[in-house]
């Protein structure tokens, strides 16, 4: 599945570009791999690209808080993402910056008997920070961590669809499932299915922060910061270069902005729209963004009136002016929603002449409200920051967009504090944000499927069920193709979400910071991974 | 002076008995926000089974009066207990915390309480002159202005342009005291620009007050120099309301510099708090709660025996 | 009343002009404004313009119109919080120093509890239990500030009750609605005037604070605590658009201050020398 040659060589052009393996020792390892008429490229590609080595780089991000651990189940905000899946840890699988799927401390997999069981080989030679060696057994101990009944893993979820996870000798993994998922070698690469050291128990010791990452820790102050140092013996090739990582918790983006620009920080997070042109006029400071899947949502509870007509969903869907949203709340870091959940970063993604774009439309939603008999509607919007950025403003661009449309929406700001248990899922309508993930299987299960956990709308489609089950052991690309690009048809039309926008993650750097050219946008700053990928000039 | 004794030890055993309802509130109105610890620290995570899964592993499910009464039960052998989030023991870190805060409310109020005294008396001695009038003008407008963006303008103007200061105060312990005292400084300012008019408007208030009083009139009469009259005969009858007014904003300074603390990632109790009841996370909540209540009681306490020494008739209220 | 405006010092006069035209505005917001409160009318961080005098905020209102009706808001909120909280603190205070015993006792006890909770945290906490409707959070921020009126006007009235004519007008038998209203009142007006100057802005800064966690006023009304909270950033960057809402407080501010100077000095008995 994966060349075992590029490996290679990308560790020998690393130890190239670290001045560690002499022009004669490359040409000569490299033509014994048979690339004796591209050897010497190579070789000069490697020692001019090199990133330079050493730094303490200093990033200001946002999420953390006192209550923080280090138990890879309870990541639940960028901060302890950016540390654990970030610096100190790896997972089996990797999303590469430019999307595809590529392996990380899995070597390499092979799904059979219908993507039901899954065969993973371990990377050998591999070191914890305390210089155990890694095995299949702290593989199974640490994907164990997240199921069972005492498991208050948030990737309980996700890993749902595994029955079983046994070693196979000393390198190897045998995951069985359920029912067949010819996605889930791209389940394991989300962020909370970190590889820890075992215990010996069938337990795995995330306290003490140990991972085979390419920093290991050396304080960590919960909601305030945290300072990890380079891993010597980090196994992957041509990466961490900086010598020390400090990570600041800096809630205000005020804060985050003035820390930048004072030269306190390298680089920082969640630059908020509102400055983010202001702050790219300063010299010195580089601003940047990534197109991702992460999009805001409205859902709507489909079980209750009036939402239970999809004549006033679909009403709902037109007064939104996404238009206007994407220059007010967005400020162009973004892109048009489509009340399709499948974004900019998919691969089946419904083109638009399958699914023509929908537009703010007052006389369409008057009409659908009448369909549903209805003069007018009275709805109240819950929101509150924490929902996502700006959702008050934009609640009162939909309040005064809806209203040539007959319906009356009160925004109501709630208290970020206990959003989620109390108004989100809760409130008939309400602000919601969603990272994305990188397959569609992987959306439509984690927040369409009627029995999805996070069905934040209790949208139940018999169609789009059956769709779902039949595009995970699906194999054939065009067939899978037409699945989901059904799936999408169906969701915009009948589902309970208003999608008005997919946002860009925009980050700031000083301009000693130096990245590559292709970033990734699964997560803010490169794929939570700057610290591994990026160096100083 | 032992019947001054009697009020103090007195009052703090009665703040003793503060610092049990406090917590008792406290307990109270944490059980009556909506959600608990699980749902508030899973978010937008959190599912039936790892909500229940949660609850079961930091004793959730024993009624609130129980683990109160465990609560309690610690505290009175000097046991802080354990954050239930990340089980930490909670006097390990809760004490760099109280150290910043009260290093930060220290060197606040070192600024703005002889600064307010100051110009408190000069306004009240030349009242109405032009510098009454200005120094009310410019710490009236300085107020006005709500915490944060004090703290923004400062950083504009001090850090970001001038480049005097950092722009960001995150002090750790491996700071040397300079350095630590070096980046205290601009919440510290922004602080005393918040708390300085308050104090200084009930100084002029209170020694104008008193300059009508028959026996200010005498001592005016007799030919006393403004500045005498105020030193020796206004000042020390006007120590009641100044000192009340200088506690409590020392106790702001300890309490109320949540906003400030954000604004400049300054590692205080107060972001500790608000974070910590966000997450649900009692004992913790507590701590701190009981933390600034006993700071609280023992600056009054200070105050009154101020008030007290100054006027020892209120040792005896009929 | 006309006759005693006209022997007020000028930065009185300017003082009483302020808060008239204050009030002004806020009574005939809907006739000065240029636009509909919540109308969206243009692009966000327009520049000032013959169309836009003070330009828009960040979703397109217009400044001038948001700062207009921003007054009504914020000094009719202010103003009940800061009257409520005078009523109920000033008058436990005084009746504690009065009446003394155990009913200064308990009542010290009460308030001495309550202070002891940091307010910020205590108004959240609460806030998030009974929601931000304006009536729960006038009552809410108007508890909490009465503890502090009523240490002030206790403080206060303690050192006027010890004196000979409060104790003589005891003895004379009169009410204590009496001794109240003509004796102790009138001696600790000052300090509680000059609390009252500087409360009143205090309930802006709670509610811009409050909005800084999180909380706050329901949109779309205006006030200038939030405005100040939704713009701030943007001073960082030179533009002076949060001064606006900011500077509103600080006239309003300055304003009241200056009368209550005025009325200090009034009741202090003293001409000026």
């Amino acid at each position: 599945m994966y060349s075992r040659q590029k490996t290679e060589l990308d560790r020998l052009q690393a130890k190239v570009a670290k001045g560690n393996m002499s022009r004669r020792e490359f040409l000569s390892r490299v033509s014994a791999m048979g690339l004796g008429a591209m050897a010497p490229g190579l070789y000069m590609q490697s020692a001019m690209a090199s990133p330079k080595h050493g730094g303490r780089f200093r990033q200001g991000v946002t999420g953390g808080a006192t209550s923080d651990v280090l138990d890879p189940g309870q990541i639940l905000d960028h901060y302890m993402l950016n540390v654990q899946f970030g610096q100190l840890r790896n997972n089996l699988t990797e999303v590469a910056p430019s999307g595809e799927l590529v392996p990380e401390l899995a070597e390499s997999w092979e799904g059979s008997n219908g993507a039901k069981t899954w065969n993973f080989k371990v990377r050998q030679g591999v070191e914890f920070h305390n210089g155990k060696s890694l095995t299949s057994e702290d593989v199974v101990d640490s994907l164990n961590h997240h199921l069972g009944e005492d498991s208050k893993s948030a990737a309980k979820g996700q890993l749902g669809g595994v029955a079983s996870v046994k070693a196979d000798g000393k390198y190897g993994v045998v995951v069985e499932l359920t029912g067949g998922d010819a996605d889930f070698p791209f389940i394991l690469t989300d962020y909370h299915i970190l590889i820890c050291p075992s215990n010996g128990d069938g337990t795995i010791d995330w306290q003490s922060g140990v991972g085979t990452g390419g920093f290991s820790l050396v304080e960590h102050e919960p909601g305030v910061r945290t300072l990890t140092k380079a891993n010597p013996n980090y196994w992957k090739p041509n990466r961490r270069f900086f010598d020390e990582v400090e990570t600041l918790q800096i809630a205000d983006s005020a804060a985050r902005e003035n820390a930048l620009r004072t030269g306190e920080l390298d680089a920082m997070n969640n630059v908020s729209p509102k400055t983010a042109d202001l702050l790219k006029r300063q010299s010195g400071i580089n601003v940047d963004s990534t197109k991702g899947n992460k999009q805001i949502t409205l859902p709507m509870l489909t079980n209750v009136s009036p939402f239970d007509n999809n004549d006033v969903r679909t009403a709902m869907k037109y007064i939104v002016d996404r238009e206007q949203w994407l220059k007010v709340v967005a400020r162009n870091y973004g892109e048009l929603g489509n009340d399709n959940p499948i974004g900019p970063a998919n691969f089946y993604r419904a083109t638009t002449d399958e699914l023509p774009q929908r537009q703010y439309d007052p006389d369409k939603a008057k009409y659908h409200l009448k369909k549903a008999g209805l003069d007018s509607l009275n709805v109240q919007f819950h929101a509150a920051e924490t929902g996502f950025g700006g959702s008050i403003d934009a609640g009162q661009l939909m309040a005064e967009t809806a209203r040539p449309a007959g319906i009356n929406i009160e925004v109501v700001r709630e208290p970020d504090d206990g959003y989620w248990s109390n108004v989100w899922m809760k409130k008939p309508f309400s602000a919601c944000y969603w990272s994305g993930r990188p397959t569609e299987n992987m959306m439509f299960s984690t927040v369409y499927a009627g029995d999805a956990a996070w069905n934040d709308t209790y949208w139940q489609n018999a169609r789009f069920n059956d769709l779902l089950k039949m595009g995970r052991v699906e194999t054939d690309k065009t067939k899978r193709r037409e699945i989901y690009v059904e799936m999408q048809q169906i969701v915009h039309n009948d589902g309970g979400t208003v999608l008005p926008l997919f946002l860009q993650d925009i980050f700031a750097t000083n301009d000693k910071v130096r990245y590559p050219d292709v970033i990734a946008g699964n997560w803010e700053l490169d794929g939570c991974k700057a610290a591994e990928r990026w160096w100083f000039a | 002076m032992s019947s001054l004794l009697k009020v103090i030890l007195q009052r703090l055993g009665l703040g003793l008995l503060t610092l049990f309802a406090v917590s008792v509130i406290i307990a109270f109105v944490v059980e009556l926000l909506p959600g608990d610890i699980t749902e508030a620290i899973l978010g937008q995570t959190a599912t039936p089974e790892t909500v229940a899964a949660f609850r079961k592993e930091i004793g959730l499910d024993q009624p609130a009066y129980i683990r109160y009464l465990d609560w309690l039960g610690g505290i009175l052998t000097g046991d802080l207990g354990q954050s239930l989030a990340s089980k930490r023991d909670i006097s390990e870190f809760v004490g760099t915390r109280l150290s910043n805060t009260l290093f930060l409310g220290g060197l606040a109020a070192a600024i703005a309480v002889p600064l307010a005294l100051l110009l408190g008396l000069l306004a009240a001695l030349y009242r109405n002159s032009i510098f009454d009038r200005i120094v009310n003008f410019t710490t009236l407008t300085s107020i006005s202005f709500p915490e944060f963006f004090v703290a923004y303008i400062l950083i504009l103007f001090l850090s970001v342009k001038a480049g005097i200061f950092p722009g960001i105060s995150n002090v750790s312990t491996d700071l040397a005291f300079s350095e630590q005292f070096y980046r205290t400084l601009l919440p510290a300012l922004t602080l005393t620009l918040v708390v300085l008019a308050h104090m200084l408007r009930m100084t002029r208030a209170a020694i104008i007050n008193l300059l009508s009083s028959p026996y200010i009139e005498m001592a005016r009469l007799k030919g006393t120099r403004p500045f005498r009259v105020i030193f020796h005969h206004a000042l020390p009858n006007a120590w009641g309301p100044i000192v009340n007014v200088i506690a409590l904003n020392l106790a702001y300074l300890v309490v109320g510099v949540v906003v400030v603390e954000v604004v400049f990632v300054y590692p205080g109790l107060g972001q500790l708090l608000v974070d910590s009841v966000s997450k649900r996370d009692l004992p913790v909540v507590q701590a701190c709660s009981i933390i600034f209540a006993a700071v609280y009681i023992l600056l009054n306490l200070l105050a009154d025996i101020v008030s007290i020494v100054s006027n020892p008739r209120l040792l005896h209220p009929r | 009343m006309l006759k005693l405006f006209w022997t007020a010092p000028l930065s009185a006069k300017i003082g009483i002009l302020t808060i008239l035209a204050y009030a002004f505005v806020a009574l005939f917001a809907p006739l000065l404004a240029p636009y509909a409160e919540t109308a969206i009318v243009g692009g966000s961080y327009e520049l000032w313009s013959d169309e836009y005098p003070l330009g828009t905020d960040n979703i397109g209102r217009d400044m001038l119109t948001r700062l207009i009706y921003g007054a009504r808001n914020t000094i009719g909120i202010a103003f009940l919080t800061v009257a409520l909280a005078f009523v109920v603190g000033g008058v436990v205070g005084m009746l504690a120093a009065i009446l003394g015993g155990w009913y200064d006792m308990v009542i010290g006890r009460v308030v001495d509890i309550l202070m002891a909770i940091p307010s910020l945290v205590f108004a959240l906490l609460l806030l998030t239990v009974f929601g931000t409707s304006i009536p729960s959070l006038v009552i809410i921020i108007a508890l909490l500030d009465s503890t502090r009126v009523f240490r002030i006007a206790r403080s206060a009235a303690m050192n006027v009750v010890v004196m000979e004519f409060v104790e003589a007008a005891r003895l004379r038998g009169e009410g204590m609605a009496w001794v109240i209203r003509k004796e102790v009142l009138p001696n600790i007006m000052a300090p509680l005037l000059a609390e009252f100057g500087l409360r009143f802005c205090f309930v802006f800064l709670f509610i811009a604070a409050l909005s800084f966690l999180g909380l706050g006023i329901q949109p779309p009304l205006a006030d200038w605590g939030s405005m100040v909270r939704e713009n701030a950033t943007l001073i960082n960057y030179n533009d002076i658009t949060p001064l606006l809402p900011a500077a509103a407080i600080a006239g309003l501010t300055v304003a009241v201050n200056f009368v209550v100077d005025w009325m200090l000095h009034l009741s202090s008995g003293l001409r000026s020398d």
